[in-house]
């Protein structure tokens, strides 16, 4: 397990050197970043000051490693558009986006998961046909539309919910079903063949012979193998979602991460933009390890091996 | 030893199919007294894991089943509720299955699993639970036993995986154990060993088990009765000495070409080999099924069959002799 775990571990971290060299690059990628900075009306010798005052001039390996140790310390430079640290900027955020993401992936386990399971119990059944039409239309469509299509019905016409900022819980109950309803079907249909699959296998007919109820059945012996590939999907969409919150908090201009990266890329804001990348590819890697820790957790198989 | 165990009288088994009904078993009668040894023998698909299944109430969900009477020790499976059936199944009457690498959770200890059935049947501790499941993988021959309880199923062999599977059916001292095929997934010189365990153990709980096997010569060695099964119906029962000394159905003969005799009979020696296909059971099945393989069919043989019954002996042959004799005077 522990060697597992290590090894994983090494990876991790390999991948995530590699995405903040690319996060890095993007602010040379996107054009010159001198130019960008001075703005549309600067002239060359602006411009140039500009270049200099902030280093751009140097090797770009220098750049690199300068803007990775003080990215590790928690220095990501300064917003050119807040002039305020990038740092403390995003930490401000941050927290709406986790929030977001959490109740996110909790509503579309709660939701996904019973669905599968009842599906499974009853292929083909109205349940089962409803739960694939539901997946389905969840990957059919697209989350800003569908995001719209809430404010117009709930916000707009019956007006129970508001339909932007961040003050209170009701504000949250859209984003959330939008940004759930995103990583719904794919959880739902892991969880409906798994269970198939288990609910055909030997072990299941010694438990039954055993004189275990249905109840025991499905949860205990069925649901506790068929859950292993789920959560560890669960842990990567929710990483996804971390970073995928971008649309779902510029549609109901919640003031998270996401809405800070779409604000920054319309402004041009460098730093921001690539310590939000740098951030943003940070919990898919965390998230993405933590699903093969889990994942060892819960299967003994791949625990002793 | 007045009312057998296990009673079973014209137990049918119809599978609806893409094409019509399969009718898998077909008018299964046989008792079984308690400590006794019923072994069924019949080649692959003549239905003898689904009469198994059905004797548990463990039919896949679609399988129909009817019965005149399916009791044990008085009670009538056939209309027993789920929850009478649970009461029974685990505590006691109990299944040993054909696939022992498969039948155990792989998400649970050997510990679990085996405390499992008697936590759910009886008002024990988990510590006594525990107790007793080392004292049974003790008794079924596995070393360290205490230890086994913390590891998985993935950690042990076919061979210990299917001694567990033998533990954790005692577990419950049940008074009825069926084991379909215990040994056919393990090695050769595994599989004698685990028969006589279950055998050795059997008597001296005075437990009642229906073996499935094709291993002749372990008929001949534990059964006290057998039980012949082909496409779906038992086409001969008896005690095992008569029916090895005079097999009286032509496909029981074809089975036992060499006339093998109880303590005679090599162990492992297969079961014969016999030319010609096998009927389908889907839709009406009319006459004697085994008609198209029978050195000796007729055109009487398509029309109803007698069930010849003498005393414990009992076969279905529309020749009252089955052409024992007429076969004798053959090969002689
Ligand atoms: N769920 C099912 N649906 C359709 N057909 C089935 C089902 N279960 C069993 N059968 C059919 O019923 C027949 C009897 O099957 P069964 O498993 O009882 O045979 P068996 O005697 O145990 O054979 P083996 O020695 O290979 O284990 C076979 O022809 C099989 O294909
Ligand atoms: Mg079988």
């Amino acid at each position: 397990m522990l060697h597992f775990i290590l090894k994983r571990l090494g990876l991790a971290v390999l991948v995530a050197f590699t995405v903040s060299f690319i996060s890095f690059s993007l602010l040379f990628l996107s054009g010159d970043p001198a130019a960008a900075l001075a703005g549309e009306t600067a002239s060359g010798e602006d411009i140039e000051a500009l270049r200099r005052l902030y280093g751009f001039d140097r090797p770009m390996l220098v750049q690199y490693g300068e803007w990775l140790w003080s990215a590790l310390r928690g220095d990501f430079g300064e917003s050119y558009y807040f002039k305020l640290p990038v740092a403390s900027l995003i930490a401000d955020r941050l927290g709406v986006t986790m929030l977001l993401g959490v109740c996110g992936i909790s509503f579309a386990l709660l939701t996904a998961v019973p669905l599968g399971v009842v599906a499974a119990i009853r292929p083909n059944s109205l349940i089962d046909r409803a739960a694939l039409f539901i997946s389905v239309a969840g990957q059919a469509m697209p989350s800003f539309w569908f995001g719209l299509i809430l404010i117009v019905v709930f916000a707009i016409q019956l007006g129970w919910l508001p339909p932007s900022g961040t003050g209170t819980w009701r504000h949250f109950v859209m984003p959330t079903i939008v940004l759930g309803y995103y990583a719904m079907p794919a959880i739902m249909r892991l969880t409906r063949a798994g269970m198939l699959d288990v609910l055909s296998s030997d072990y299941i007919r010694t438990a039954r012979a055993k004189g275990a109820n249905e109840t025991r059945v499905l949860f205990r012996h069925a649901l506790r193998n068929a859950i292993i590939p789920v959560v560890s999907l669960a842990a990567v969409q929710m990483g996804f979602m971390l970073g995928g919150s971008i649309v779902v908090e510029s549609i109901f201009a919640l003031h998270g991460a996401g809405y800070l990266a779409w604000e920054s890329i319309a402004r041009n804001d460098l730093p921001t933009v690539q310590a939000l990348i740098l951030i943003f590819s940070m919990f898919y890697i965390v998230f993405t390890f933590l699903a093969d820790v889990l994942n060892a957790w819960l299967d003994p198989r791949m625990r002793s091996s | 030893m007045s009312e057998p165990l296990l009673s079973v009288r014209n137990l049918t088994l119809d599978i609806p199919t893409g094409s019509g009904t399969l009718h898998a078993v077909r008018g299964i009668d046989f008792d079984l007294n308690r400590g006794e040894t019923l072994c069924i023998v019949g080649e692959s698909g003549s239905g003898k894991s689904l009469t198994s299944l059905a004797l548990m109430g463990l039919l896949g969900k679609g399988i129909k089943r009817s019965a005149d009477r399916m009791t044990f020790d008085g009670t009538e499976l056939t209309t027993a509720d789920s929850r009478k059936m649970r009461s029974l199944r685990g505590a006691r009457m109990a299944m040993i299955f054909q696939e022992p690498m498969t039948s155990l959770n792989p998400a649970y200890t050997i510990g679990d699993q085996l405390s499992e059935a008697l936590l759910l049947h009886r008002n024990v501790t988990r510590a006594a639970a525990r107790a007793r499941a080392v004292e049974l993988l003790e008794k079924v021959g596995i070393t360290a036993a205490e230890s086994r309880l913390s590891q998985y199923p993935h950690q042990l062999s076919g061979g210990l995986r299917q001694r567990v599977m033998i533990a954790m059916a005692l577990m419950c001292e049940p008074e009825l154990i069926i084991a379909d095929e215990p040994t056919t997934a393990l090695d050769v010189t595994i599989q004698a060993q685990i028969l006589r365990l279950l055998h050795d153990l059997g008597r001296e709980m005075n437990m009642a088990m229906i073996l499935i096997t094709h291993d002749l010569g372990v008929v001949a060695r534990v059964a006290d009765k057998v039980a012949v099964m082909y496409a779906g119906e038992l086409v001969e029962t008896g005690p095992v000495g008569e029916i090895f000394n005079a097999p009286t159905h032509p496909y029981t003969r074809g089975l036992l070409r060499c006339i093998p005799l109880p303590g005679k009979t090599a162990r492992g020696s297969q079961l014969g080999t016999i030319p010609g296909i096998v009927p389908s059971l889907v839709g009406a099945v009319e006459g004697c099924v085994f008609r198209t393989r029978c050195p000796h069919a007729t055109m009487e043989c398509r029309g109803p069959i007698p069930k010849r019954v003498d005393g414990d002996h009992a076969f279905r042959c529309i020749f009252p002799d089955g052409k024992r004799h007429d076969e004798k005077e053959l090969t002689a």
